[in-house]
């Protein structure tokens, strides 16, 4: 866990627009330096839970706090929290310059500060020399840059970032992302960053923090995360992974697809009804025996690195990524190690089974 | 926030009343069964009166007849124009009609009125039906004009190729897919000819000689102030405006919202 | 290959170069000849005599267009982040005063003014003295204001549609309040839509004669009063009421383009 100390603190926060209830009590903590992701499928409340923060929804009940204090009815322009808009939201009659100097401009800063500022920020993102150029006539990723320009001039605690890259080509996202980073270390600000991308969470992230149908599902590391999904609904948000049902015998013991597995999860009831869930590069794919699950490659595509299988075992289909070529139609078995079976309490989402 | 939403309310309300009041105020009178403003009973006098006057008749008669031609005429001659425009390459020379398109919505109306007066008296020409249903496609036409003209600006650029490539000669091309592609733009430039010419006044005022428009009659009656029947007129026309407003534009805004809840799911 | 019809547009051009731009050359050359075609400059002076009018029409139309914007700009405002089926109704409650006939709304506004009217008539009802209402310049401009208004509310409201809600959010977000918000975002973004609404309302105002007739009285006769006498009242003078509306076009086309001075090439499109 982060030790860094709290920012901003979430407290049982609950939120209804029109009757639907968006939030249903989150609780969070937000550190200082800390780059913290809020992942989740659209409608999960991800983004209602971004302008809480920012100020611009005020919450049904719950608390929001800013360095210990409460902050619930502070409207936005006395918070010490800025926003990079999901569509940039740059003002059209400003040009670059005056965009990035609006927050300066606001609290009264001496010309020659907010010129050495905005030069200074403006170079940060990569545009040094556009100065005077007008915003609807700048690209999207410079566009992009504008609007985390003008919200980090302001020196925020923290920066909001609601799917800052959304709109943006695969690749210049991908540059983003990186820089992103780069830029959140070297200035040591907190970013809050709300993605439906699950890699885009997991390459920028100290902390993500899955979310779905306005509750938190899990907060941990991007490696907690992939590698120990607390339920069937993070692992088939995070990555692509297997999940069948499963019973869990005693403590190391778990029988799933007909077979009895070896496993390292414990503390579980006497044959409580599980989710197992097995990534595909964690199965191995063996000569069919006894000493295996079994079944038949229904389906071989290549993929670059690794091939990616579907093999038919009595009727469930398992994907399965694999570097060596095998044909459709062959009989193979199904390795699968103790430490790749990962065990969840069942939960009420079915997830993609299979 | 909530006060805020409140405040701004109210203020919406206070203007609707602004706006409505006078025109409530003429509604309620044209029921009074006096002359004066005080309430001394409901009756339908003035109604029947109305219906009784040849005069108010007959312009409404001739106010639909001017307004239907001119109407027509500047459809065709402002969908035309825009076609033409439209497949014009030199811009110099398509400014220059922007501009003048743009002279009789921009210049009073009292100018153009005495403008064409000139003309018809220049030309010896008396004041009647042809010099007004002349005068109406005048200020009618450049708004036919800049209703089409973007619908086809808009057009995809390779329908009309498209057309041509599928086996269309250029005038089926023309009338199979341009056409249909721009007639909302003439529906709704028609539209506003109509109702432009069924509103003028002070043009008509100026070129229509002897014949006498809807307008001109009520001009030539408020001037002696107080006659119930305009109450009663008013009151009608009033309802009329409200149905067809109510009736093109429920629809329209049913579809709208549908559209736009969809676009909200996805 | 393109839609080739450049033709379809002749017939265009020679109706407006017809009763377009030679009418209003006509003007120019009546109102400097005589009623026999001969050159004079007596009419140019005649109207110089009509000054004080224009400048009465000047400064009524001009509270008008001020007390229009100031009535208009909140109501656009508040109309625009209204949710989109109340959007579309409320343009259509401002629209539907006007499609009713001008004269009409007018003289609604006479029988309520009146010596006799509807105010006049509730106030001695109970019981106090009648207001000196009607044939007042404040007649005149509430005339003016109810009228043209709409003409201010809705290119104000299209430009202000276009705000986007997020941009205001921004704002805030970066530290302006609502006046900062105000002043540096919403009033510079809806300036297009200030200068056509301007426009829009100035001109019909600085050029009525229906409304100052019906409502102003002998006490405020304006320029369009003048121009209307000339050409179909008592003092028929079509070389001189010429040189009267030639003065008033200056004025317009003065005002207009000081007006287009403020504003970008946006400004055209909230016009149309």
């Amino acid at each position: 866990m982060n030790q860094n100390k709290k920012v901003i603190e979430l407290k049982k926060i609950a939120k209804s627009f029109d009757g639907d209830q968006i939030l249903k009590g989150i609780d969070l903590d937000i550190h200082e330096k800390e780059f913290l992701t809020l992942l989740g499928p659209s409608g999960c409340g991800k983004t209602t839970t971004l302008r809480i923060i920012g100020g611009f929804v005020t919450p049904d009940s719950g608390d929001v706090l800013f360095q210990g204090k409460r902050i619930n009815n502070m409207p936005p322009y006395k918070r010490k929290v800025n926003t990079v808009f999901q569509k940039y939201a740059l003002f059209p009659h400003l040009d670059v310059f005056e965009n990035v100097a609006f927050g300066l401009r606001l609290v009264k800063t001496p010309e020659k500060e907010i010129v050495q500022r905005v030069r200074e920020m403006l170079a940060l993102v990569n545009l040094a020399g556009f100065e005077s150029r007008r915003v609807d006539l700048l690209s999207g990723g410079q566009q992009q840059r504008v609007a985390i320009a003008r919200a980090l001039v302001n020196r925020p605690n923290v920066l909001l970032l609601d799917e800052p890259l959304g709109a943006l080509d695969l690749k210049l996202r991908k540059e983003m992302q990186l820089e992103l980073k780069k830029i959140q270390q070297r200035l040591g600000i907190t970013f809050v960053y709300v993605t439906h991308d699950q890699e885009e969470a997991l390459t920028m992230s100290d902390t993500v923090v899955v979310m779905n149908e306005g509750k938190i599902q899990q907060i941990g590391t991007p490696q907690d995360i992939y590698n120990e999904p607390v339920n069937a609904f993070t692992a088939s948000f995070i990555g692509e992974s297997n999940i069948v049902p499963g019973i869990m015998h005693k403590d190391y013991l778990v029988e799933f697809a007909g077979r009895n597995y070896e496993c390292v999860d414990g503390g579980f009831a006497k044959d409580e009804p599980v989710d197992i869930v097995v990534r595909p590069e964690d199965v191995e794919i063996a000569k069919a025996s006894s000493e295996f699950l079994c079944g038949k490659v229904t389906a071989v595509t290549f993929k670059g690195v690794h091939y990616e299988m579907r093999v038919d075992c009595n009727g469930t289909t398992w994907r399965v990524h694999s570097t060596d070529f095998t044909p459709v139609g062959a009989d193979v078995g199904l390795r699968i190690t103790p430490e790749d079976i990962h065990i969840m309490h069942r939960s009420d989402f079915g997830g993609e089974k299979g | 926030m909530n006060s805020k939403k409140k405040l701004s309310g109210v203020y919406i309300a206070l203007m609707l009343l602004f706006l409505y009041l006078p025109i409530f105020v003429l509604i309620v009178f044209s029921f009074n069964s006096t002359k004066g403003y005080s309430w001394t009973g409901f009756s339908l006098k003035w109604y029947q009166e109305l219906f009784s006057n040849e005069l108010i008749l007959n312009s409404l008669k001739n106010t639909l007849i001017v307004a239907v031609i001119a109407s027509v005429f500047a459809t065709i001659l402002g969908a035309t124009a825009a076609i033409g425009v439209f497949s014009m390459k030199n811009k110099a020379v398509k400014g220059a009609i922007q501009n003048v398109t743009n002279l009789p919505l921009l210049s009073p109306e009292i100018v153009m009125g005495i403008s064409l007066m000139l003309l018809f008296s220049f030309a010896r020409m008396s004041g009647g039906f042809v010099s007004l249903i002349i005068s109406h496609i005048s200020f009618c036409v450049p708004s036919v004009f800049l209703s089409i003209l973007p619908k086809l600006r808009q057009m995809n650029a390779s329908l009309y190729e498209a057309a041509l490539d599928l086996g269309c000669n250029p005038f089926q091309a023309f009338t199979k897919v341009v056409l249909p592609e721009i007639m909302p733009g003439i529906i709704t430039g028609f539209l506003m000819a109509f109702t432009y010419s069924l509103d003028d006044f002070v043009i008509s005022y100026f070129t229509a000689g002897n014949v006498q428009t809807l307008s001109i009659t009520i001009y030539s009656m408020v001037k002696k102030r107080v006659s119930p029947e305009i109450n009663a007129l008013s009151t009608i026309l009033f309802v009329v405006v409200l149905l067809v407003l109510l009736f093109t534009n429920v629809r329209s805004i049913k579809k709208e919202t549908a559209k736009q809840k969809k676009m909200m799911r996805i | 290959m393109k839609l080739n019809a450049k033709w379809a547009s002749y017939p265009y051009i020679i109706w407006m170069i017809l009763f377009t731009i030679i009418p209003l050359f006509l003007i120019v050359y009546f109102a400097f000849t005589d009623a026999s075609g001969a050159f004079t400059m007596a009419n140019a002076e005649q109207a110089v005599k009509y000054i004080p009018a224009l400048v009465k029409s000047i400064s009524l139309a001009a509270i008008a267009t001020i007390l229009c914007l100031v009535f208009a700009y909140p109501f656009a405002f508040a109309m625009s982040r209204l949710s989109f089926a109340k959007q579309k109704m409320m343009s259509m409650l401002i629209m539907l005063p006007m499609w009713m006939n001008f004269l009409l709304r007018t003289y609604a506004w006479q029988t309520i003014l009146e010596d006799n009217g509807v105010i006049n008539t509730l106030l001695t009802g109970i019981g106090l003295s009648p207001l000196k209402l009607i044939n007042t310049s404040g007649a005149v401009v509430l005339g003016m204001v109810y009228n043209y208004i709409p003409f201010m509310i809705l290119p104000l409201y299209s430009v202000m549609t276009k705000i986007d809600k997020s941009v205001l959010e921004a704002a805030n977000d970066l530290g302006a309040g609502f006046f900062s918000t105000f002043y540096r975002v919403v009033l510079p973004l809806s300036m297009p839509g200030i200068v056509s609404g301007t426009t829009m309302v100035f001109v019909p105002a600085v050029s009525t004669f229906v409304i100052s007739g019906m409502l102003g009285g002998v006490n405020n006769y304006l320029i369009g009063d003048l121009i209307e006498t000339q050409f179909l009242g008592n003092s028929y003078d079509l070389n001189c009421g010429s040189a009267t509306s030639l003065l008033l076009m200056i004025v317009v086309l003065v005002t207009m383009a000081i007006f287009n001075h403020f504003s970008d090439e946006d400004a055209e499109e909230a016009l149309v």
